[in-house]
């Protein structure tokens, strides 16, 4: 936590996060942009996503070619990802060779072709990712709940989008999104890892500091209203396997409820790792685990609290038994939650949940490519301020604040209950 | 504070700072410091895997190692999880053919609980009745998923027609009839018979001393004796396909296909590896998945994913090339594999495709060895494949020396366009 760091604005309105760390010769660098499904409009849903597979195919003086073999050339690794609130890149170099990943995003922020072969030729790549998807029973179940969640927030659809507005979204539909989104005041640019500050924020600004900055683009402020009573949906499809997702409306990360819901979190199905890099660790004390699973009305349970700019959803899956009921299962996960609400949880409990974040905060810091990510990451629903904090803010919970969001959060006219039932058959072989 | 200054070459693994110990019983113990996060890994094998399993009971060596942490003489299972989560902590165990294999984590305060779990769950094992109806519960539901899961079953299927006759066709998960004929007495008759600290290797990285590391392994697992361990059963001669063989898997309602295609590989220890693993490299990992990927996605933007793998174990690999695609486009997919394929045993790489690839291989490995988990991994292919505590420091001269006509040569060894073994499963009929 001592390395130094710096936080810094340039005039064109590009936010800067840069902390040194030497503990590895590699620097990881990632730029961050403030567009995500969120602000997808009806007709092109998909479409930020579709952008970002764009942005790969290359600017005049990195043609798609060249820029898919410069990274591994250099034996870095890179890729991208597009989420409900931001999209972001990052490629991590030996340092000595970050400078190319440097020039490669500040030269795509702006000078990116979107050649119409190649927006045909990624329609369909982007589609078939799609497909892929839809072959999961749990992501067409995390549609169809996510779907019934929101009316009016853009948080209603998956983010890789609809099939038919894949099929439909244009060139100059993709070019025009770009142009909106991808400018120096709508991104934060993070470095991590192996360099010196100063001339490193002195390369960063030669490079980004002539960019045009413009206007931020506007994000909607539609709020979803509060919700309107319990939705129950059932989706059938192949396979032998039932599932029962529950989703609940869940706070903002920037809303001070969003710790006490942490805790609660951990405490009924195990921590939700938030680190891109770093692996979790297992649930199977978790309230839900030993009700459910030890129980032996499910073979496994999993909850997801995400942190997001608005209240989003937070998740129980439950893949059901064979040989019992999703109505069983759903029954037992009321009582448990009925159990948070009426009965204060134990002081070792919250001080058990605070380990567990910490250990996961070691298991991220392992390497530097997740490091970076956290400087920028944070910023997106808020500040790096909220990544340093977490655990002391994660500290200060009371059993108390627990049960007050059980109660809040946690009631049955605010959730959405989806089960995917099998229709048997499948698996022949010919 | 930018004083010093790491390089590629410090910050690789050699014998000055590996620690390699053989207890007094066998077990090889590897340790390599790493302060910069406060956690510690452990990751290691034992010596006994699928290889042993009966026809009728396949399956058996993965169903042993995930009972190992249901209970043990004197903890119950909720009691072990209890111990690992408290402290943010994970361990698990999962067989291959040859090998059972553990991995845990946790912040270094804890890496003696850590120990000592991993000693009591291999030493004594109870294997409770009622845990192990609930595991078998969740193994058949795992098996369910997999006979659903289109990526799943091509891949289960090629190793079929790749290997037929051999163990390597065998799922090391089984399948529904023969988990469900696995006794507690066979688990208990497994576990007595095969496990046991020769051949067992283990690897601790983190932020503790390598002396420490080898006194706590050696406190928790120096005393184990098992005079009943057996051998492993020797691997049969292999014989790849003569001709080539298809073979569709039927999964009606998905929305994508998957094929994997290829032919055999070569062994980890073969003299043909590493200009394999390059020559793989150009052909389906480089950039955006190499020569396959630029064919099959970028050209044509018929798969979100297309890419070639070289799987090099103890004995025969395989060499196979993966891609998803709608199922309409599965024969043209094919074709274009089939394609690539032929130009690739027919004339050799580019130097500059080869220099590429060598550059990424030399560049990449800080990233590779950067998390404690990829260096744990790293220190087992050491042991594992036998390559010397100075590989790393080697491994730039070793990538340096292959040419082109070695690729050539390697892959005309390997891969024969007219006797490719080729799965697909999907909803359309074959």
């Amino acid at each position: 936590m001592d390395a130094p760091f710096i936080k810094t604005r340039l005039a064109n309105g590009l936010t800067l996060l840069m902390k040194e760390i030497h503990t590895a010769p590699i620097i990881s660098s990632w730029i961050w942009y403030r567009v995500g499904s969120r602000d997808e409009q009806p007709g092109r849903t998909g479409i930020s996503h579709w952008v970002e597979h764009m942005q790969f195919k290359g600017t005049p003086q990195f043609p798609a070619s060249v820029l898919d073999k410069a990274i591994s050339r250099e034996g870095g690794v890179w890729n991208a990802f597009t989420y409900l609130d931001w999209t972001a890149y990052f490629e991590t170099l030996p340092a000595d060779k970050i400078d190319l990943a440097l020039r490669l995003e500040a030269d795509r922020m702006v000078n990116s072709v979107y050649d119409q072969e190649e927006v045909a030729s990624e329609r369909t790549v982007v589609i078939s990712e799609r497909e892929g998807n839809e072959n999961e029973p749990l992501f067409r179940l995390g549609e169809a709940v996510q779907k019934a969640a929101f009316r009016v927030h853009g948080y209603h659809h998956e983010i890789i989008g609809e099939k038919s507005d894949l099929q439909t979204i244009t060139r100059d539909d993709l070019y025009n999104h770009y142009r909106m989104y991808y400018k120096p005041g709508n991104a934060v640019l993070a470095v991590a890892g192996d360099f010196d500050i100063r001339s490193m924020q002195q390369r960063i600004e030669e490079l980004f500091g002539d960019l045009p900055g413009g206007q931020p683009p506007p994000h909607p402020d539609q709020m979803e209203p509060p919700p309107q009573g319990e939705q129950r949906l059932t989706l059938t499809g192949p396979g032998e396997t039932t599932y029962l997702q529950v989703a609940y409306r869940a706070p903002a990360a920037n809303q001070e409820d969003f710790f006490a819901f942490t805790i609660l979190d951990s405490l009924l199905s195990g921590p939700s790792n938030l680190n891109m890099f770093g692996g979790g660790i297992s649930n199977k004390t978790s309230r839900l685990y030993r009700r459910l699973v030890e129980g032996e009305l499910a073979v496994s349970v999993h909850g997801s609290l995400q942190a997001t700019i608005d209240p989003f959803l937070y998740d129980v899956t439950i893949t059901v038994r064979p040989d019992k009921t999703p109505e069983a299962a759903l029954a037992a996960l009321d009582e448990e939650i009925q159990r948070l609400q009426e009965q204060t949880v134990a002081a070792e409990e919250i001080q058990r949940a605070c380990k567990q974040a910490r250990a996961l905060f070691a298991y991220g810091s392992e390497n530097i490519t997740n490091q970076a990510f956290w400087l920028g990451y944070a910023e997106m629903f808020s500040t790096y301020d909220w990544f340093l904090n977490y655990i002391s803010k994660l500290e200060t919970i009371t059993p108390a604040e627990v049960q007050r969001i059980a109660r809040e959060y946690l009631y049955p006219g605010a959730r959405v209950v989806g089960v995917y039932l099998p229709e048997k058959g499948g698996g022949a072989e010919r | 504070m930018n004083s010093w200054r790491a390089s590629a070459s410090q910050s690789l693994p050699g014998p000055d700072d590996i620690t390699r110990i053989v207890l007094a019983n066998g077990i090889v113990v590897l340790c390599r410091a790493n302060f910069s996060s406060q956690s510690v890994v452990i990751s290691g094998y034992l010596d006994c895997g699928s290889l042993s399993d009966p026809d009728q009971k396949l399956g058996l060596a993965d169903f042993t190692a995930q009972a190992l942490m249901r209970g043990t003489e004197r903890h119950t299972f909720q009691q072990i999880y209890d111990m690992l989560e408290e402290a943010g902590a994970s361990l698990g165990f999962g067989a291959s053919v040859h090998t059972t294999s553990f991995n845990g984590r946790s912040l270094a305060e804890d890496l003696p609980m850590l120990l000592g779990l991993l000693a009591e769950t291999v030493q004594e094992p109870a294997f409770p009745p009622e845990q192990i109806e609930r595991l078998r519960a969740q193994l058949l539901t795992g098996l369910a998923v997999r006979a659903q899961d289109t990526r799943d079953m091509a891949s289960l299927t090629f190793d079929q027609l790749l290997y037929e006759g051999h163990p390597y066709s065998r799922p090391e998960d089984g399948f529904t009839e023969t988990i469900q004929a696995i006794t507690r007495e066979d688990l208990i008759d497994f576990h007595r018979r095969n496990y046991g600290p020769r051949g067992m290797v283990i690897v601790i990285v983190g932020a503790v001393e390598p002396k420490r590391a080898v006194d706590l392994a050696a406190e928790a697992l120096g005393a184990w004796q098992n005079p009943l361990q057996e051998k492993t059963p020797p691997l049969p001669p292999y014989k790849p396909p003569l001709q080539s063989v298809s073979r569709h898997v039927l999964i009606p309602g998905k929305s994508q296909a998957d094929l994997v295609m290829g032919g055999p590989g070569p062994e980890r220890r073969s003299a043909d590896y590493m200009a394999a693993s390059l020559g793989n490299n150009i052909l389906g990992q480089f950039g955006m998945y190499g020569r396959i990927g630029d064919v099959v996605r970028e050209q044509s933007g018929l798969a979100y994913y297309a890419y070639s793998s070289l799987n090099a174990g103890i004995g025969p690999g395989s060499w196979e090339v993966s891609a998803g695609v709608n199922p309409a486009n599965l024969g043209k997919t094919i074709e274009l594999i089939q394609q690539e394929i032929r130009r690739f045993v027919t004339e050799p790489v580019t130097p500059e495709e080869l220099a590429d690839s060598q550059a990424n291989y030399i560049g990449r490995l800080p990233l590779m060895l950067e998390s404690n988990a990829g260096m744990a991994g790293a220190l087992l292919n050491l042991e594992r494949y036998d390559l010397g505590l100075d590989y790393y420091r080697r491994y730039a001269s070793l990538v340096r020396e292959v040419t082109p006509e070695w690729v050539l040569e390697v892959a005309q060894r390997y891969l024969n366009p007219e006797t490719l073994v080729v799965a697909t499963a999907g909803p359309q009929e074959g």
